[in-house]
């Protein structure tokens, strides 16, 4: 039953996409439209992902058997979301895209998160875990400055209205707040190692 | 598209037909190009009083073209894809979120350095110019573009008639507030923009021959969406600069801000002039996507219209007057 509302969740935005298009096409800007779509579903998943373990910590749910799939949704989500602007946008011109990641901060931003995402998919087999051990652990954190890449990115896109984003920030902001060990718990654990 | 031509009786495509009205306006458009040669307007002008009573039911301009050949954009694309903050920010919000708006009856209010200030009913503000239909291209600062229709008077004709005293340097023109029939003005936290929208023109721009008061698109009356009933129209420049929706035009001596040069300086400037050499801090400006085709294509320095433009910015550096 989880694993099931874990797969609509994954899932919902091409549901989405697909109730979107049959309303008219996706509108008279069809790839401004489908990069908006690749990239707020990129972020949601992201950000849902980032929730599993306050769940975990703060509500006793345990999710982390799904939080791999939510991951590599994101990822999925993040790809498309890249080869649309690549392909669709850009139609591959290399030199406007470089120049768009050397000088458009946004693109900058938005485009490190996507690559820092590359090799935590790569690394979500269960193969990799065992063989990284402790490393992988870390090697993971690395969500917190993709998902932080992306606000900024979302961020520094907009032209006037900060509304959404202002609202992704303070999200991604509790999520990672609610990581932060209670003082008193860090003391106690201290104590106990000596 | 299917355009229901109503004098004809006809439900035929209307691409297929040619109506007298149309050809007569081809064959006004020819004698006005040639009245106007020596100005360099190339833009296309159809119309004129007499046409004007059989568009109304909307006139066939799916197979017309600007004078680059470039084809006019659907009236759906037109009226469904728009920046018109007011109404939200996304490009379906205004078409969506407009329905509440009254654009009639409408007043706009004159004042500041003229001979005749005062509170105009829209008609009479109007009723003494003739309506032209001419064919523009729109290029918006986030690097797409339209070809679009407009209906609409010179704005020189108008100006002309308010008598602008010497010490009117500028033209301001502001956007109604209305919160109860607008939602995007509603927002208390964050709010979109500092509202009412301003903009503004320098009066050799405001009396060039392309700059006009749009009243219509597609031989018709403006919807909600796109600026109804009266709005700015100057096309070598960014499509902010057209302030939609104008109750009140003031001339002034010194260059007025404008909205979005208010909210954020070093993106958006006074001018803001097409210009494919001068990027947004943000995003290229070398290019654009036309609404409808797939490739982007190279932006034209003052969006193509460099010839009847280009002489009012001699010795500018328009790096620093973006
Ligand atoms: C994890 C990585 C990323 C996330 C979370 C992300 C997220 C977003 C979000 C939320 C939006 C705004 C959608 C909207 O306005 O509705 C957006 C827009 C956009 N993103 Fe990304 N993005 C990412 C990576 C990238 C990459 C790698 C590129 C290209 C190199 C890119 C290019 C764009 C572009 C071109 C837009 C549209 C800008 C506009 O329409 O003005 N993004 N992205």
């Amino acid at each position: 039953m989880t694993s099931a509302v874990i797969w609509a969740i994954c899932l919902a935005p091409l549901l989405w996409l697909i109730l979107r298009f049959r309303e008219d096409g996706l509108g008279a800007n069809p790839i401004e439209e489908f990069t908006h779509w690749g990239g707020t579903s990129t972020l949601i998943l992201l950000l849902l992902t980032l929730t599993v373990t306050p769940l975990r910590r703060w509500a006793g749910w345990n999710l982390v058997r799904y939080r791999r799939r939510l991951g590599l949704a994101a990822f999925f989500y993040g790809l498309t979301h890249f080869m649309t602007y690549f392909a669709l946008d850009q139609f591959f011109a290399f030199e406007y895209v470089l120049e768009d990641i050397a000088e458009r901060p946004y693109i900058t931003a938005g485009f490190a998160a996507f690559v820092l995402l590359i090799p935590l998919a790569v690394t979500s087999t269960r193969g990799w875990i065992r063989r990284l051990g402790r490393r992988w652990q870390r090697l993971h954190r690395i969500v917190y400055v993709a998902a932080g890449l992306g606000v900024l990115h979302y961020l520094w896109k907009v032209k006037a209205d900060t509304l959404w984003p202002m609202v992704a920030a303070v999200v991604l902001a509790v999520l990672l707040a609610a990581r932060l060990k209670p003082k008193g718990a860090r003391r106690r654990k201290a104590r106990v190692g000596r | 598209m299917l355009i229901r031509v109503k004098n004809a009786g006809l439900d035929v495509p209307s691409s297929e037909i040619t109506p007298e009205e149309t050809y007569l306006n081809r064959r006004r458009f020819i004698a006005a190009a040639g009245a106007i040669a020596g100005g360099h307007l190339m833009a296309p002008a159809l119309g004129g009083k007499a046409g004007r009573a059989y568009a109304q039911g909307g006139q066939d301009f799916s197979d017309a073209t600007d004078e680059l050949g470039g084809e006019v954009n659907t009236y759906e694309d037109i009226t469904t894809y728009n920046n018109f903050y007011e109404f939200g920010t996304d490009k379906r919000d205004p078409s969506r979120n407009s329905g509440d708006f009254q654009p009639e009856p409408w007043t706009v209010e004159v004042n500041g350095h003229c001979a005749r200030p005062g509170t105009y009913a829209l008609e009479d503000l109007l009723a003494p110019h003739t309506e032209e239909d001419r064919i523009y291209r729109l290029r918006c600062v986030e690097a797409w573009s339209m070809v679009i229709p407009w209906r609409g008077i010179p704005l020189a004709d108008v100006i002309s008639r308010l008598e602008p005293t010497g010490s009117a340097n500028y033209v301001q023109f502001k956007t109604v507030v209305r919160p109860e029939e607008m939602p995007g003005q509603r927002r208390r936290l964050i709010p979109i923009l500092p509202w009412p929208y301003l903009e503004g023109l320098r009066m050799d721009e405001a009396m060039n021959p392309l700059t006009l008061l749009v009243t219509g698109l597609y031989g018709r009356s403006l919807l909600n969406q796109n600026g109804a009933p009266l709005r700015l129209m100057a096309p070598w420049k960014y499509g902010f600069k057209n302030v939609k929706s104008i109750v009140e035009i003031s001339f002034v001596e010194e260059m007025p801000r404008n909205t979005w040069n208010v909210q954020t300086p070093h993106e958006y400037g006074f001018y803001a002039n097409v210009n494919p050499e001068v990027d947004h801090p943000r995003w290229s400006q070398a290019r654009e996507r036309r609404i409808g085709k797939l490739l982007r294509q190279p932006t034209l320095m003052f969006n193509g219209y460099g010839d009847q433009v280009a002489h009012m910015y001699a010795g500018m550096d328009l790096t620093r007057w973006y």
